[in-house]
């Protein structure tokens, strides 16, 4: 950029709004006082504290089962939607599906949370199964709306693809089992550790949808924080945040390492390619 | 044109001997998608060892040939017989058939040994035999130091050897090649043109090669099948296409060619004479299909059968002969491109080697000249 | 061995055949049982009474059996008092404007703050984009929740921004910023930015730089071009990028519960009052519909678009 014009100021005052009350949220969880809006000194004690707070510990815990398990069927409902959309041509109620794959992106939370609520407690009336809710419930919920997101993700991966590397398989022999877990699979692969941790964050991040489906002794982490958020600041709940933001930003930075080491070496083969050619 | 055939022909080609039969046998196969006829009751018969091109252009409905015989589409309508088997529901891991993809199709996530090893892996072969057979292969497509290779640390030439290797590692009877040259440089698709026909002759694979391209069907292929709009316009050997056109859809596809619409007047034996006011003369025609007279049909003459010359022509019946004006002319090196107008408005290509050196031409812009023709030049093309 | 082997090998291609069936049966069933049914539940609750039972509502059908004739008759129930109560109370007419205003005011915030940065990006070294792109994303990947709070901090009273002001000295006491319709619009700006920025990008990014140059080439002035190109060009990204922002904002909950004020009306939370403060299913069911009913003609607008832009994608 030749001077600092509007277009870069526009970006600064961007980034600023996303990284500002971020980067305070982390200062003041080292805030030796209690109101987290006036420094008085540095501490760590809220992170002492907040390993002692068993039932946040509790919470964390439970909420992290549901977000592996419902991320990890997700993956597998996702990837076979995604498969039945992108791979198998027209077949019978193939609208009604697409549809229902995409609805939930788009459903308000309140309303996935009402309508799952009143289908278990329907279940329970007729079935006698789900006995209460409770961890399952919530897992089955959070499956069914995070699946869409797999789904998404891994469709466009699969369309992406060069479909004749599927049918140059099956032309070598390899049967339509076979073709997947061979072929299809590796080189989805990306989108589908992507889908999972699209599932994870957003398991891991509901309020709303788990309130209407938990029981009593299922709470989970978001609402715990939801619930003490309600009733003002606490900077133990700034401290919990910190670790979040730590977690989440070394995994990208993790990530975006590794990606950008395996562009550069992409970039090197195609250059040595060109020049054995 | 400048493709030459470059293979040599045998005595008797197998689709002129009655007492062979078909490897690929296609009778009456139509494939409809929705409302669209991509493939329209085409019927084909190819031999063993054939190299045989399916030309057409994008829509014709080669490729969806292609793809039918490989199991990928089945057909709406009409049987496919390989090797005298039906194909019907047989689907392309059972076929005895391989495919080179247009894209290559190399896996990337394996290694350029494992993309030739798949084919065999997945009938089971021992892994001694594998290793040897990939080695023996890698070796024919001068790849052996780039086994270890990923398909993306390749070039476009050797990924393309790589695609050729891995759909004939399995030795298929016949191997379909989509568009193999395709995405190569016009040198390198010279070089590899010779490559394949080599190796084609070498395994003694039957070849089915759809292009769109006509130069490259008529160097590479034994004969040519030439697609349009789904249905076969013509079907022969290069030069039959070339010199024999039975419509003037394959006459102005192969190559350029002048057209002039007239009527029979006459004929005698297979000399056919016709009078075209578009040409300005009568035109003669020897070993052409006999026509009732006063039909009308168009005449056909390639531009480098033509002879220019500024001075007049004594004598002569007047057959086969008219006059007209360069208008323009392109030095092409090897030949020149003259397009002569007519006095009847009708613009005439011709093209003359340019034999001897020299930097003024003989024949200029604006000049009048005589343009001559034998009676073997013309080819008559009914309506 | 051989036999075996060729056994599984047939089985396994049978398998093949109805293995279709099966990949695409687990999530059609998965989805009709978790999603169709559960919305067809709450379609048909909405048409119930509220009593006071477990569950608190009334059953649709009943089988009525007359004992003297020896017939039974099935009856069907079906009760349009809850949405007559949601035309007839300005409570819920209130919210329902309220959620539109207000999604309609974050959409437009999201815009002005979403589209020069997107612009700047698509602007920037190629080398670049990738990282600020992922700058703007990174935020998406925290608790959603944990964002909103962040702003508590600072816009409560005693909070950074009033101490700012304070010390800057324009104002002299503290303000409270925090549960109003400001803070609400802040906090939903806040955690939609990225879902406005993402289509934006996208739309900018590929457009041809030479158009522009092609304008300046026939003398027209850069804003003008950007007006007379730029801006209708991205289009396609502007419509995207709102509907994405303003269908989930419409239906939104956390942010108005724990930023809004008590009249910060918005249907998610009166959904969220009826079910769980008044225990009122039924009610709870017809405010659900009556806002699919509202998120209904974005969403068609949503879905044409991207249909379109899929096409001209090919």
């Amino acid at each position: 950029m030749k001077r600092f014009g509007f277009l870069s100021w526009a970006l600064l005052f961007g980034y600023a709004f996303l990284y500002v009350p971020i980067a305070l949220l982390v200062v003041f969880s080292f805030n030796e006082s209690r109101l987290v809006t006036v420094w008085s000194g540095f501490s760590t004690k809220w992170y002492a504290e907040l390993l002692h707070n068993d039932a946040l510990l509790d919470a964390a815990f439970l909420s992290f089962q549901v977000a592996a398990v419902s991320a990890t069927l997700s993956v597998l409902l996702g990837t076979c939607a995604g498969l039945a959309l992108t791979r198998f041509g027209r077949f019978r109620g193939r609208t009604l599906f697409g549809g229902m794959i995409t609805a939930p992106l788009v459903m308000p939370e309140v309303i996935t949370g009402l309508s799952l609520l009143l289908l278990f407690v329907a279940m329970e009336q007729w079935l006698g199964w789900p006995d209460g809710r409770g961890v399952t419930t919530i897992t089955i919920a959070h499956t069914t709306f995070t699946m869409s997101y797999v789904a998404v993700v891994i469709q466009s991966r699969l369309a992406g693809m060069d479909g004749s590397l599927e049918e140059a398989a099956m032309d070598l022999g390899a049967r339509p089992a076979k073709v997947f877990f061979v072929i299809t699979l590796p080189l989805i692969a990306p989108a589908l550790v992507a889908g999972w941790l699209l599932a994870f964050t957003l398991s891991l991040d509901d309020v709303v949808v788990a309130s209407f489906v938990s029981g009593p002794g299922s709470t989970t982490l978001p609402m715990v924080i939801f619930s003490s958020v309600k009733f003002g600041i606490s900077p133990q709940i700034n401290a919990l945040a910190t670790l979040m933001v730590l977690v989440v930003a070394t995994g990208i930075f993790v990530a975006s390492i590794v990606m950008a080491r395996q562009e550069r070496q992409r970039k090197r083969d195609e250059q040595m390619a060109i020049q054995n050619g | 044109m400048a493709g030459q055939p470059i293979r040599k022909p045998t005595r008797l080609e197998p689709w002129q001997d009655a007492g062979q039969t078909p490897y690929v046998r296609i009778e009456k196969v139509t494939k409809t998608f929705g409302d669209f006829v991509a493939v329209d009751e085409v019927s084909l018969s190819i031999y063993r060892n054939e190299f045989f091109a399916l030309l057409g252009g994008s829509g014709s409905g080669k490729t969806t040939l292609l793809r039918m015989l490989a199991g990928f589409e089945q057909p709406t309508e009409g049987k496919i017989y390989i090797d005298g088997v039906d194909m019907a529901g047989i689907p392309p891991y059972e076929r005895p058939v391989n495919m080179m993809f247009q894209s290559y199709a190399l896996f990337p996530h394996m290694t350029v040994e494992q993309n030739v090893a798949f084919g065999l892996k997945q009938d089971g072969v021992a892994k001694a035999e594998i290793r040897d057979r990939v080695t023996e292969m890698l070796g024919m497509v001068q790849l052996s130091a780039f086994g270890k290779r990923r398909p993306h640390q390749l070039s476009g030439g050797q990924r393309q050897r790589v695609a050729l290797a891995r759909s004939l590692v399995k030795r298929p009877k016949l191997l379909l090649l989509d568009e193999p040259l395709g995405a190569l440089d016009k040198k390198l698709r010279e070089r590899t043109q010779f490559e394949l026909v080599n190796i084609q002759e070498k395994l003694g694979v039957t070849f089915i090669v759809v292009t769109h391209d006509q130069e490259e069907a008529m160097t590479m292929s034994s004969r040519i099948a030439v697609m349009n709009h789904g249905v076969i316009a013509q079907v022969g050997t290069p030069t039959e296409i070339y010199e024999y056109p039975h419509n003037r859809f394959v006459a102005e596809f192969i190559g350029s060619i002048n057209m002039f619409d007239g009527r029979v007047v006459s004929t005698e034996g297979d000399q056919v004479l016709v009078a075209s006011e578009e040409a300005g003369c009568e035109l003669l025609i020897a070993h052409a299909t006999p026509a009732p007279a006063g039909s009308p049909v168009s005449v056909a003459i390639r531009p480098e059968k033509i002879a220019l010359s500024k001075e007049p022509l004594a004598g002569g019946d007047g057959r086969n002969q008219t006059t007209g004006i360069v208008r323009e002319i392109a030095y092409l090196g090897d030949v020149s491109i003259y397009l002569v107008q007519l006095p009847t408005g009708k613009t005439v290509r011709v093209t003359a080697p340019n034999i001897t050196r020299r930097t003024e031409m003989p024949i200029t812009w604006e000049d009048e000249v005589t343009l001559t023709w034998r009676p073997f030049a013309g080819v008559v093309l009914t309506q | 061995m051989r036999t075996v082997v060729s056994v599984l090998v047939s089985g396994l291609s049978r398998i093949g055949l109805w293995g279709r069936g099966v990949v695409v049966a687990i999530p059609y069933l998965w989805l009709l049982l978790f999603f169709m049914v559960p919305f067809l539940i709450v379609f048909g609750i909405s048409f119930s009474e509220s009593i006071i039972a477990q569950p608190p509502y009334s059953s649709l059908v009943e089988w009525l059996t007359d004992e003297d004739a020896g017939t039974s008759k099935l009856q069907i129930l079906l009760n349009i008092s809850n949405y007559f109560r949601l035309g007839g109370d300005d409570l819920y007419i209130l919210a329902y404007l309220n959620s539109l205003r207000i999604a309609a005011v974050t959409t437009l915030m999201c815009l002005a703050i979403g589209y020069p940065m997107a612009y700047a990006i698509a602007k920037a070294d190629p080398a670049r984009r990738g990282p600020l792109m992922m700058l703007v994303i990174l935020p998406f990947w925290t608790s959603f929740l944990i964002r909103i709070y962040a702003w508590i901090g600072i816009l409560k009273g005693n909070g950074v921004i009033s101490n700012l002001l304070e010390w800057v000295g324009i104002t002299s006491g503290p303000v409270e910023i925090l549960y109003s319709d400001w803070a609400v619009y802040i906090g939903m700006t806040y955690c939609y930015l990225p879902f406005m920025v993402l289509p934006l990008y996208s739309t900018l990014e590929k457009m041809d730089p030479s158009l522009l140059e092609a304008a300046a080439d026939l003398g027209s002035r850069p804003f003008k071009s950007f007006l007379s190109i730029t801006l209708p060009l991205s289009l396609p990204g502007i419509i995207a990028g709102s509907l994405l922002v303003f269908i989930p904002a419409v239906g939104e909950f956390v942010t108005p519960e724990l930023l809004g004020g008590p009249d910060t009306l918005m249907i998610g939370r009166v959904l969220w009052n009826e079910f769980f403060a008044n225990r009122d299913w039924p009610v709870a069911s017809a405010v659900a519909i009556a806002l699919l009913l509202v998120l209904v003609v974005p969403i068609m607008i949503f879905q044409h678009v991207q249909g379109k832009q899929a096409e001209a994608g090919r």
